[in-house]
């Protein structure tokens, strides 16, 4: 089982990515965002950071990248992928979800341990977590305010497309969403940090782990 | 060569935190008055040869796929 993650320049949890897949007992291979093919990879995480800088919009450059146009079309056809923070922003300017995250309403950067609810556990990411299971992992952005219009928030949720919400929303998002998915649930994005959670020794506990199990059981 | 405008400006209904912040700190610095501010972006794009309605077509091409986000922000193009 190979997990690609992606290091676009100014991505910074890469590194914590590839961790966290070895950790869930998968084969880490890291991309680089020049790169033309996946290298045979089943599943593909887009990691944090500021890709690009954050120039012009986050994940607004990193979404015309040469793998991008891979991850796309694999996204296309079934392959999981999962945008965390800066990922999840790229998913979006991508058009692979929809929605937006704007700046945070309190203007400040948020660092903090954040409550959530996982509301979909059918996804190619959430499938080792109990529906309504309350987790804690790490939160950390800037613009993390999820934003859509009225009809777009109807249709995700009537369409049990919110992954995940916030217990205690910490940066505006609207109807207190901290990820969403596509219609397949193949493609998820999750503005925390998963991948910071999961050992005991450093981040808030190990709850983010099930992401990357979750993700064996698809490809299984 | 001729310059073209892209105006980028966050929808009306979207939360412009940036404009928050400006509008915040206008009354401090002593400037009333002031009911909203909202923040955008300006791009001024050099183009070669002349400006026709293709070129221009081609500019608001440009300002949906790459300058602007549909999804949380309006643009409008002129010429100058």
């Amino acid at each position: 089982m190979k997990i690609g993650v992606v290091t676009f320049p100014g991505s910074l949890d890469d590194a914590d990515a590839v961790r966290a897949v070895r950790h869930a007992g998968a084969e880490a291979v890291s991309l680089w965002h020049g790169d033309g093919d996946l290298r045979g990879v089943d599943a593909v995480v887009l990691p944090g950071g500021f890709s690009y800088g954050d120039y012009l919009r986050c994940g607004a450059i990193a979404r015309f990248a040469p793998v991008m146009a891979e991850v796309i079309d694999a996204a296309g056809r079934g392959m999981p992928v999962l945008g965390i923070c800066n990922g999840f922003q790229i998913l979006c300017e991508s058009h692979l979800l929809p929605g937006a995250l704007i700046r945070n309403d309190h203007r400040k950067f948020g660092c903090l341990d954040q409550r959530l609810r996982i509301e979909n556990n059918r996804t190619a990411w959430t499938s080792q977590y109990d529906e309504g299971a309350e987790i804690t992992i790490v939160l950390k952005n800037g613009e993390g305010s999820f934003v859509a219009d009225a009809e777009t928030l109807d249709r995700l949720e009537g369409e049990g497309r919110v992954v995940a919400r916030y217990l205690g929303n910490p940066n505006g998002s609207l109807r207190d969403i901290a990820g969403v998915t596509n219609e397949a649930g193949n493609v998820v994005g999750l503005m925390p940090h998963p991948e910071h959670a999961i050992e005991d020794l450093c981040g808030p506990g190990v709850d983010g782990i099930g992401f990357f199990t979750s993700v064996l059981h698809a490809l299984v | 060569m001729a310059r073209v405008v892209v105006d980028v400006m966050p929808k009306p209904e979207i939360l412009d935190p940036q404009g928050k912040a400006v509008q915040g700190a206008l009354p401090r610095l002593g400037f009333t008055g002031v009911t909203d501010v909202r923040q955008g972006k300006r791009f001024e794009l050099e183009l070669d040869g002349e400006i026709t309605d293709e070129r221009i077509a081609e500019v608001r091409r440009m300002a949906q796929t790459l300058l602007s986000n549909p999804v949380i922000e309006d643009f409008s193009v002129s010429v100058l």
